[in-house]
């Protein structure tokens, strides 16, 4: 009897959750107008301080809501001031003289002061530590203000390109983000729950335009197919990064195109046989329809690069070199017999490749593909875990090819350039020119614009015409978001701007 | 018991040793220098002997000091914090939904043994034993959540806000993990009483007037319970487990999530509790499975 008992109370139960449940849950993914939800697919970085957590593309574009530097990007690419209302650069480009803007506040409602700015610029640089926390910043000597609203930065060399890295966000003197996330922004931070969500909210006494919508919930959602049912069920409003093939299964809601704003490439190790020879780098570079291999693993749906620099960046892209290596299958085959492959002794050799990152992977198949129409090359794929590829591919430069994207943190050319100076700590290829080292060096010290431009085309020449690696694409980003919500615009940096997006209607 | 745990956590403790990647390794990205990288070790404590950080996590452990995130920064406690009430929340609805099917579906069809009902019933769980919880659920996402709509995909809402909608988003999510598991129990609880159907007792009880219904529920039930509760026991072990792929599937967050991304991040401390919770459900549901075997049958010692 007793069983009975339970066996019924347990069935009422169940049925009375299955029908109270279903209706609630309905109710509360809506959510009011004002709050707009974004699935994310990763959490972000442990700390969440602007001037450490530069390793997470994704870290990076949420904290571009929250934080904000003296100056800050735009959508075309500018440089538009924030926190800094103007600056001057004297003729040497070694001294750069900052404005502060009047009346902006930080999220706890304190005016922000020299003293803040110089706090933050110091901590970022590492000045007192002698270690940059932000390593774009290495070049600061000394930051000083010299009245109640001037700041001046001294460079030790000059770098004409040093008001983009004023981008390092400005937060409260003395503060460390790991006891509490203060910054200028459009949106405040409210809260984290690890592998769940991430909070911010409208900062009203926003200095400029103020966000559009109360709050955005970010929402970690990792696995893929369950980001496209999310956005299906309308249990999120908007999520970004998603490729051609999940944003085509959800062409009734709004998809926007964009780019990813990285160069994805079949990066080779120049450091080691067998690409430690031009000639076999060239080969693949040959072999490789990078057009084809975008159709093939993309849809169609990509730009395609000849170098390491990705159209947004207007003057430093060069459009020639997207096709200096023609397909051209006789010739990659003649290149590979003069480095002594053959049909019998084909060249072979592992792509790593993070498994989780669909995009590549599709694109390493795509790319053994084309390869073994030469007969000459057999190349495998090596899946790996996030984790592995960093220690070992990454940092431990322990790998024969890898397809994978790097992106720009800040808005110049060195971002994307500098990691092939032969002796820079992120030259994970091992690439080495003089050639490219001289024309670098003469880039970055340039003060002319135009001669500026002209050398670091220059650098991006030389790893064309030498194959460094093998270019492929900038990947084409998809941002679907329900057709209610408006406002989401696309930057040449890997940001998320919240501010302009609503729900309309 | 307590060696078994001790096993576990040390197993999993080195573990980490043997595949590539530290928490130094993440933590850097892309800025690593082996200088750095030194020098943060050093910091963390990593360049140390294995076994002593091990006996070093170990005397925090059983002092209720389970350590602090790598990748979070914040106490494991509080990463954890809501996170095991999902998966436990999960688990157990899974557990009961599991026993509610298998129970009165395994009695029934072996009542009506033979007939059409049965034999339909018998053919579909070879198919259900079959299915693995993360198809289900990327079915019933589909037919519940996009067709039906009863509930909303990735739609989840906390308990705190909302007690039943956070009951009635893991209905789905437990039932796809229980309907594999509540086949493989009415099958066996199903052929357990028609092994019982067949001993002399049975004959005797019928013989004595008993219909053979009563038979079932008065004399056979007890006997043929008894191996389905060990493995009733057991499944709640593999439905914690199970949890784990399908709150990928449903974007729930709760134990097996924050593990997955806690082994990619090389997040010890979370790992480490994490592993050991895990292993304590196992050995604990294991142990009393026996206490109730015995309870039942009390020719049954414990070893």
């Amino acid at each position: 009897m007793k069983k009975r008992i339970l066996t019924l109370a347990l069935a009422v139960i169940m049925t009375a959750a299955l029908l109270t449940g279903g209706g609630q849950s309905a109710l509360a993914a809506d959510g009011s107008a004002e709050e707009i939800t974004v699935g994310i697919a990763s959490d972000l970085d442990s700390s969440l301080d602007p001037h450490v957590s530069s390793s997470l593309a994704g870290t990076r574009e949420v904290l571009f809501n929250i934080y904000e530097g003296l100056l800050k990007p735009d959508t075309q690419g500018n440089l538009i001031p924030a926190v800094a209302e103007e600056y001057t650069v004297n003729d040497t480009a070694d001294q750069y003289t900052f404005t502060l803007r009047e009346g902006v506040r930080f999220h706890d409602g304190r005016e922000v002061t020299v003293g803040d700015v110089v706090y933050s610029l110091t901590r970022a640089a590492g000045l007192e530590t002698g270690e940059p926390l932000v390593a774009t910043l290495a070049g600061v000597s000394s930051v000083e203000a010299t009245d109640d609203s001037t700041v001046v930065v001294s460079l030790s060399a000059p770098d004409a390109e040093f008001p983009a890295y004023m981008t390092a966000a400005i937060i409260p003197e003395g503060s460390d983000p790991a006891d509490g996330i203060v910054g200028t922004g459009p949106f405040e931070y409210v809260s984290r729950s690890p592998q769940e969500n991430v909070v911010i909210e409208r900062f009203d006494d926003y200095w400029g335009e103020k966000a559009k919508c109360a709050k955005v919930t970010f929402r970690i959602i990792e696995d893929g197919q369950a980001m496209v049912m999310a956005l299906h069920s309308g249990a999120i409003d908007l999520a970004a990064h998603l490729d051609a093939s999940q944003a085509a299964e959800l062409s009734e809601l709004n998809v926007l195109e964009g780019s990813m704003n990285l160069v994805q490439a079949l990066y080779l190790n120049n450091a080691r046989p067998p690409f430690d020879d031009a000639r076999v780098r060239q080969a693949l570079s040959y072999a490789i329809d990078k057009h084809m291999v975008i159709d093939l693993a993309c849809d169609g749906h990509g730009t395609a690069l000849g170098s390491s620099m990705y159209p947004a960046f207007g003057r430093f892209f060069d459009e020639e070199l997207t096709d200096y290596y023609a397909p051209d299958l006789a010739k990659a085959m003649e290149l590979l017999e003069e480095a002594g492959y053959s049909q019998s002794d084909p060249l072979t050799f592992t792509i790593a490749v993070v498994e989780a990152y669909t995009p590549h992977m599709n694109t390493a198949q795509a790319v053994v593909e084309l390869l073994r129409q030469t007969g000459m090359v057999e190349a495998e794929i090596l899946p790996m875990e996030n984790a592995t590829w960093y220690s070992e591919a990454y940092q431990g430069r322990d790998f024969d090819a890898t397809i994978t994207g790097m992106d720009a943190s800040t808005l110049t050319a060195s971002a994307l350039l500098a990691r092939f100076v032969s002796d820079n700590a992120k030259n994970f290829i091992g690439f080495a020119s003089e050639d490219y080292d001289a024309a670098y060096a003469a880039a970055v010290s340039s003060t002319d614009a135009d001669e500026q431009t002209a050398q670091f085309k220059a650098c991006e020449r030389i790893l064309t015409e030498n194959a460094a690696n093998v270019y492929i694409q900038d990947l084409a980003d998809f941002v679907v978001t329900q057709t209610d919500i408006q406002g989401y615009q696309f930057y040449p940096l890997y940001v998320m701007d919240m501010a302009n997006v609503c729900r309309v209607g | 018991m307590l060696v078994t745990l001790l096993l576990i956590s040390l197993l999993a403790f080195l573990a980490f040793q043997l595949i590539p990647g530290d928490p130094v390794t993440k933590l850097l990205g892309s800025d690593y220098t082996p200088e750095r990288a030194a020098a943060l070790r050093h910091e963390m404590g990593l360049d140390r002997n294995v076994l002593v950080r091990y006996w070093e996590w170990l005397t925090g452990f059983v002092t209720g000091d389970m350590g602090v995130s790598y990748n979070y920064g914040m106490t494991v406690r509080q990463v954890m914090e809501g996170k095991g009430a999902v998966t436990a929340a999960l688990s157990v609805m899974a557990w009961l939904l599991v026993i509610a099917i298998s129970i009165p579906l395994g009695i029934a069809l072996a009542r009506w043994q033979g007939r059409r009902l049965d034999r339909v019933f018998v053919a579909m769980n070879q198919v259900f034993m079959a299915i693995p919880p993360f198809f289900l659920g990327i079915l019933f996402t589909y037919v519940f959540g996009l067709v039906l709509k009863l509930f909303v995909p990735g739609g989840f809402v906390g308990p705190d806000k909302s007690f039943w909608g956070f009951l009635g988003y893991l209905i789905f999510p437990a039932l796809a993990i229980a309907i594999p598991k509540a086949a493989m129990v009415t099958k066996l609880l199903r052929s357990s009483i028609l092994n019982q159907m067949n001993e002399d007792y049975v004959r005797t009880a019928y013989s004595r007037g008993n219909s053979r219904w009563s038979v079932l529920k008065d004399h056979v039930l007890r006997n043929a319970l008894l191996p389905v509760i060990t493995f009733v026991a057991m499944t709640l072990a593999d439905i914690v487990a199970g949890s784990i792929v399908v709150e990928q599937v449903f974007a729930l967050p709760g134990l097996g999530r924050l593990l997955l991304a806690s082994i990619g991040n090389r997040d010890y401390p979370v790992v480490q509790c994490i592993v050991v919770i895990i292993a304590f459900i196992v050995v604990f549901m294991n142990y009393l499975a026996d206490i109730v075997t015995q309870t039942i049958d009390p020719r049954i010692r414990l070893g």
